[in-house]
């Protein structure tokens, strides 16, 4: 089958999907698609929501309808994507004294000085959030940190905690259960509380970390 | 005027809605707002109410409160609620004043999990980009109801032209029509004929997030999927083939395929089914769904504006047949 599909979604939404499984160039395909709704966006779009490798557009069905909208998004597509001009660089302060430091270490062979290493090294991108407000799926922790996320999750995880399970790390804004694995914990508040811009970053957006002694 | 309330008992999940915060699924944040989307309209209107008044959602178990000064009219709907307060028992759906030194108790009646308590006044509670709704599991938004819980209300008033009883919200039926997918691939034709033949149940296994259903395994035939966005009414099936219908304060994205998903209309009686309930799903096309959306939105539009209009006894009466054609709008 060809890419992009177009899913239906109820009354109100279309999945529009770029590939079956995550690679850069569904992701890239997604942030274009994204970006060009947001500057044209079509009567009656409602809210876009990026994820690895689909953007759901929801409408409002008083307004358009799924084919009127399939329409309009073709017509995106076909233009040549906007320069990801708005992305922007987040420096993210880690202090790497997680509960899981250790068993990382010895899952993936590495000291624990060389698992700190290595994650700073990672470029990161903001792919999407997902989970809970303000959890924001960071792409592009190095391959050799690559574990999979614990068989259950552990309950009342604070917030702070930067987390890492895959390909995938994230720092978490809310304390809530996680079954990744806790390396660290930072000060940023993805959060912001500034109601101006209340989220720090935006899918696209790049993030590296940062080291530091104490919190 | 300025009335004060305080919370004496409160069941699980009491919390304060308004229309919630759409808009913000891209940052991880689902709207929220009231379970039933339709009590909330009506309760706002019967008191004439702007539309996304914040209000005091009543859980299953129900809730207490006492009003410790001022006064004002309240709005009650939803499921079938019996409120007590002041020495007189109401059932359903209705406008009643509410004067210091009233004790109000919600306590759950034959049908239904949640109320709507409408105030005639403005709730002065927290809100958070933009919205007073409360997203249950992290709090943010006005928060949850706790039993000593004060709540102030500003700019209050008493309606005595619109107390009275008003025809509640139509009861589940126990049918939800959804539109297939958006992952079918990834479900055998086996289970998609069991999402359409079989009867589920209503599982006890329920909050704001989701709804649990017991019923025919739903088996994936993989579950090797990239994490995707969905929306309030997506029926998510874990790896052992057990369905959930995403609810107000739903994930944004998962990682569990969608099987299908119900339409927005029909959500507001799936939340006010009781566990052991029994439900069926219809599938529709898309182009069905968005006429059936639009076809309700306008009957609900009359039957508001109806209970909204400036009232007298002679007009309660007229409209009380009036809207008694037009009640199954849900439906």
């Amino acid at each position: 089958m060809t890419f992009p599909r177009f899913r239906p979604v109820a009354e109100r939404a279309l999945l529009v999907e770029f590939a079956e499984t995550p690679d850069p160039a569904a992701e890239a395909a997604v942030a274009a698609l994204d970006r060009a709704l947001a500057a044209a966006p079509f009567a009656g779009f409602a809210e876009a929501v990026p994820a690895y490798v689909s953007l759901l557009v929801a409408f409002d069905p008083l307004t358009t309808d799924h084919a009127t909208a399939e329409a309009a998004l073709r017509a995106l597509l076909t233009h040549p994507a906007e320069a990801a001009s708005r992305a922007q660089v987040h420096e993210v302060p880690v202090c790497y004294d997680g509960q899981d430091l250790p068993e990382v270490a010895a899952r993936t062979g590495l000291a624990p000085n060389a698992v700190i290493a290595a994650h700073l090294q990672g470029r990161y991108r903001v792919v999407m959030y997902g989970f809970a407000p303000g959890y924001a799926y960071l792409a592009g922790v190095p391959a050799a940190l690559h574990l999979p996320r614990k068989p259950s999750a552990l309950r009342d995880i604070p917030a702070g905690s930067v987390l890492i399970a895959g390909p995938q790390c994230l720092v978490s804004t809310l304390t809530m259960p996680t079954g990744w694995w806790i390396i660290g914990r930072s000060p940023v508040r993805i959060l912001t509380g500034d109601p101006v811009h209340p989220f720090l970053f935006d899918a696209g957006d790049s993030v590296r970390f940062r080291r530091i002694g104490t919190l | 005027m300025i009335a004060r309330l305080r919370i004496v008992d409160a069941g699980p999940l009491a919390s304060v809605q308004d229309g919630g915060r759409p808009g913000l699924m891209r940052f991880g944040v689902p709207q929220s707002g009231p379970m039933d989307r339709l009590a909330f309209a009506m309760a706002n209107a019967a008191l004439g109410n702007p539309d996304g008044t914040a209000a005091l959602e009543i859980p299953p178990a129900g809730l207490v409160l006492d009003c410790l000064s001022g006064a004002l009219s309240v709005a009650l709907a939803g499921g079938g609620f019996r409120a007590t307060c002041a020495g007189v028992t109401r059932e359903g759906a209705g406008v009643f004043p509410l004067r210091a030194g009233d004790r109000l108790a919600l306590r759950p009646g034959d049908w239904g999990n949640w109320a709507v308590l409408a105030l005639a006044g403005r709730l002065g509670v927290p809100s958070w980009l933009g919205s007073a709704a409360t997203h249950a599991a992290s709090g943010l938004g006005a928060g949850l109801l706790q039993p000593g819980t004060e709540l102030e209300v500003t700019d209050t008033a008493l309606r005595p032209e619109r107390h009275g009883p008003f025809d509640p919200p139509p009861r589940p039926d126990g049918h939800l029509r959804v539109v297939i997918g958006p992952q079918q691939r990834f479900f055998a034709p086996e289970a998609m004929q069991a999402l359409l033949s079989q009867p589920f149940r209503v599982s006890a296994a329920r909050d704001r997030m989701g709804q649990r259903l017991d019923g025919p395994r739903l088996l994936p035939n993989a579950l090797d999927m990239p994490s995707e966005p969905v929306l309030r009414g997506s029926v998510q099936v874990s790896g052992d083939g057990v369905a959930t219908v995403l609810m107000a304060d739903h994930q944004t994205t998962g990682g569990y395929p969608k099987i299908a998903t119900v339409i927005g209309p029909d959500l507001d009686a799936l939340a006010q089914m009781r566990p052991d309930e029994v439900l069926h799903f219809t599938a529709i096309r898309p182009d069905q769904a968005v006429r059936t959306a639009r076809a309700i939105h306008e009957a609900r539009m009359t039957r508001l504006a109806a209970l909204a209009g400036p009232r007298d006894l002679g007009q309660r009466l007229a409209q009380a047949n009036l809207i008694g054609g037009v009640v199954d709008a849900r439906g």
